[in-house]
C-alpha cells in the first residue's frame, strides 16, 4: 500500500486548472464559504487547533501568526503569499501552482478574511514565470464568479489578489526583502523592528504565508481541523508536502503523514537509490537546511524527532546524496550557492561566505593551513549569530552539521 | 566581445518603444511593478537585455530615477545590462543537478553549441549561462531555455530541443 496520502493535494490531477467551474464541481470554495460564515476568531481557533506550523521554512505556528496579524490595529492590511521557493531541492509549491491554483487563491482569501486584509499579493519567482498566466487566469475567473473582488459572496468582505514576479534572487524569499521587491526595488532585507506584521508592504501591516501553508488553510476550512489531525502522530499531527530529489529512483512531490521514517520516505516512497548505492548524506529543508548521516535514517519525519538529532523539516525538501559524492564536495556546492545569493548588505554574510568558500577550496585540494578548520568553525558560528537576515544565519547549517557528523572530513578525529 | 559598440545608445527605436509602452500600460504605469516590467521589457529587446537607453526610457515613463531602475537591473540575476542572445540557455549547477551530473550535460551543450558557459554563439542565437536551482530538481540535471524547462535529456533529445529554437 502506498504510504503517501492526499489531503492538501487532494485535487491534484482532478480538475483542469484553467477552469473554475471544474474546481467548483469538485467542492472548490467550500472552505471560503465556511470561513465567511464564521467569525475570524473562529477561523483562528481552527488554525490553532490544527497545530499547523508555517511551511516556508521557519515553522511559525499558523494560528498564532493569523491571531497576531488580526490584532494589529489598522483598517488597511495586506496578505502576501510567498511563492518564491528558492531553496534548492524545493519544488512542492510549484506543484500547487501547477495543479491546484484555485486552492491557493481560496487560501489567500481565507487568510485575508481572517486577518482583515483588503489585498493579497502573490509573489512568484521568475523561474516559475511559465505558471504566471495560469495563476492570473485563475484570479480573473475567481473575480468574475464573485470569489474575489467587492463584497465576496454577498458579505462585507472585499479582497483582491495581485501577482508580482521575482527576478532570480533567493534572498527575496525573506519576508522584508520580498516586500522591497514588490515595492519595485532591489530585494535587500529591512532592519527589524519594525516587524512586517506591523509595518510591511507600503508601510501596512502585512501577513506573509507560504503557498503550502495557505493551501492547508483551505483544507482546514473545508474539512475541519479534525480531519487534518487524523493524520500523522499525536505529537506531530497532519501531513506535509515534500519534494524529494538527488540520487533517488523516483524524485518528485509527495504528500506524507508526519511520522514516517526517513528510510520509509527514501526507499518506499521515492524508490530508493539508483543502483542500490550507499547514501553518503541527506539534507532536509534545502541548501539552508541541515545534513545528516545514513545512521539517522530511522528518525521519524516530525518536528520534534528531527530536532532531537539536529535536523529540521524546513521547506520539506529531502535531498539524497549517494556515495559518488563526498561531504566536502557537497559542502562546496552549497557554499557556491550562498556566495552567489548573499545580497551583500551585511559583512558577516558577504565576507564570511567568501572566506568559507576559500577554506573549502583548500580542504578539497588538501592544501589547507593548520588554522583553517578553526577559522571555518569560527566563521560559521559568527555568521549564524551576527548576520543581518535569515540567509546568513542559516547558510552554514550544513557545514555545522558536517562538523558534527563527519568530523573526519575536517581531520577532527 | 565588442561590448563598446553593442552597448551603444541607439537600441531604442519607434517599434521597440511602442512594445515597451504596451508593457507599461498593461502594468498601469505602476512603478511598484518595476521588477516584472523589466523582465517583460528585456524579453522584447533583441539579445534579451536592458540597454541604457531603454532603462532611461522606462525610468522617464514611470517617473522614477534612473538609479532606481539600475538598482533593480543590477540586483536580480534574471536581468542583464549586457547583450546576451536570442535565446538564453540556463544550465543549473546547484546541488541536485550536481548530484545528477550536470557536468556531462554541460559538456554536451558546449560541444553542440561550440561555446563555453558564459559565451554566446557567433550567430547570436544562443547564450549559455549557469543558473542557480530553478525548481526543476525532479528532472535534474535541468536546463531552462528562455522560460521553458527541460530535464533528464539524452544527447539526441537535447539537440532536437535546441534545434527547435532555431
Ligand atoms: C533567505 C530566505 C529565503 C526564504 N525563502 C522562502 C521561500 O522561498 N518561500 C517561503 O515560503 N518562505 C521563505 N522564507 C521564509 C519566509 O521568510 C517566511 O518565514 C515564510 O514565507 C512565512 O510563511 P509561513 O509562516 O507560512 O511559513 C525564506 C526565508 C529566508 C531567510
Ligand atoms: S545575511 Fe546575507 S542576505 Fe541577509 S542581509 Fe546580510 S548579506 Fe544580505
Ligand atoms: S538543483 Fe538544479 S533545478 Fe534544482
Amino acid at each position: 500500500m502506498s504510504k503517501s496520502v492526499s489531503l492538501i493535494t487532494e485535487n491534484y490531477n482532478k480538475y483542469n486548472p484553467d477552469s473554475i467551474d471544474e474546481f467548483i464541481n469538485i467542492g472548490g470554495f467550500t472552505g471560503l464559504k465556511n470561513a465567511l460564515n464564521m467569525s475570524s476568531d473562529d477561523v483562528i481557533s481552527i488554525a490553532k487547533a490544527s497545530k499547523v506550523m508555517g511551511r516556508g521554512g521557519a515553522a511559525y505556528p499558523l494560528g498564532k501568526k493569523w491571531e497576531q496579524a488580526k490584532s494589529v490595529p489598522g483598517d488597511n492590511k495586506v496578505v502576501i503569499c510567498n511563492a518564491d521557493e528558492g531553496e534548492p531541492c524545493t519544488f512542492k509549491d510549484r506543484s500547487m501552482l501547477e495543479k491546484d491554483p484555485f486552492r491557493l487563491i481560496e487560501g489567500m482569501a481565507i487568510a485575508g478574511y481572517t486577518v482583515g486584509a483588503q489585498n493579497g499579493y502573490l509573489y512568484i519567482r521568475e523561474e516559475y514565470r511559465h505558471l504566471h498566466p495560469q495563476m492570473k487566469n485563475a484570479i480573473k475567473q475567481a473575480k468574475e464568479k464573485g470569489y474575489l473582488g467587492k463584497n465576496i459572496l454577498g458579505t462585507d468582505f472585499s479582497y483582491n489578489i495581485h501577482v508580482y514576479s521575482g527576478a532570480g534572487a533567493y534572498v527575496c524569499g525573506e519576508g522584508s526583502a520580498l516586500i522591497e521587491s514588490i515595492e519595485g526595488k532591489s530585494g535587500r532585507p529591512r532592519i527589524k523592528p519594525p516587524f512586517i506584521k506591523q509595518c510591511g508592504l507600503n508601510l501596512l501591516p502585512t501577513c506573509v504565508n507560504n503557498v503550502e501553508t495557505l493551501a492547508i488553510g483551505t483544507a482546514l476550512l473545508t474539512h475541519g481541523a479534525e480531519k487534518y489531525l487524523s493524520y500523522g502522530t499525536s505529537d506531530c499531527p497532519g501531513t506535509k508536502i515534500i519534494s524529494i530529489a538527488g540520487n533517488v529512483n523516483k524524485p518528485g512531490v509527495y504528500e506524507i503523514p508526519f511520522g514516517l521514517t526517513l528510510r520509509e520516505i527514501i526507499y518506499d516512497i521515492a524508490g530508493g537509490v539508483p543502483g542500490n548505492k550507499a547514501i553518503t548524506l541527506f539534507q532536509l529543508g534545502g541548501a539552508s537546511g541541515k545534513i545528516g548521516p545514513p545512521s539517522l535514517l530511522d528518525t521519524p519525519y516530525s518536528y520534534d524527532d528531527l530536532h532531537k538529532v539536529g535536523l529540521v523539516i524546513g521547506s520539506g525538501a529531502i535531498l539524497v546524496v549517494d556515495e559518488n559524492m563526498k561531504p566536502l564536495e557537497f559542502l562546496h556546492s552549497i557554499q557556491e550557492f550562498f556566495c552567489h545569493e548573499s545580497c551583500g548588505k551585511c559583512t558577516p554574510c558577504r565576507e564570511g561566505n567568501k572566506q568559507i568558500a576559500h577554506i573549502l577550496d583548500r580542504l578539497l585540494a588538501k592544501t589547507q593551513k593548520d588554522t583553517d578548520v578553526d577559522t571555518l568553525i569560527r566563521l560559521a558560528k559568527l555568521m549564524s549569530q551576527s548576520s543581518f537576515c535569515g540567509l546568513g544565519e542559516t547558510a552554514q547549517s550544513a557545514l555545522l552539521n558536517a562538523i558534527r557528523y563527519f568530523p573526519e572530513e575536517f581531520g577532527l578525529k | 566581445m565588442g561590448s563598446v559598440t553593442e552597448t551603444k545608445f541607439e537600441v531604442l527605436n519607434d517599434e521597440l518603444a511602442s512594445k515597451i509602452d504596451k508593457i507599461l500600460s498593461e502594468n498601469a504605469y505602476d512603478s511598484t511593478k518595476l521588477v516584472g516590467i523589466l523582465l517583460d521589457v528585456q524579453d522584447v529587446v533583441p539579445k534579451k537585455y536592458v540597454p541604457m537607453d531603454v532603462a532611461a526610457y522606462v525610468a522617464a515613463k514611470l517617473n522614477i530615477p534612473l538609479t532606481g531602475v539600475y538598482d533593480v537591473i543590477t540586483f536580480y540575476a534574471s536581468l542583464s545590462e549586457k547583450p546576451r542572445a536570442d535565446h538564453v540557455i540556463n544550465l543549473c549547477k546547484s546541488i541536485v543537478c550536481k548530484t545528477n551530473n550536470y557536468m556531462d550535460l554541460q559538456k554536451s551543450l558546449e560541444k553542440f553549441l561550440g561555446i563555453k558557459v558564459g559565451e554566446a554563439t557567433e550567430d547570436g542565437k544562443f547564450a549559455l549561462e549557469y543558473s542557480a536551482c530553478f525548481g526543476a530538481c525532479d528532472v535534474a540535471p535541468a536546463i531552462k531555455i528562455d522560460q521553458d524547462v527541460y530535464g533528464k535529456l539524452t544527447d539526441e533529445k537535447l539537440i532536437e530541443i535546441i534545434n527547435s529554437y532555431r
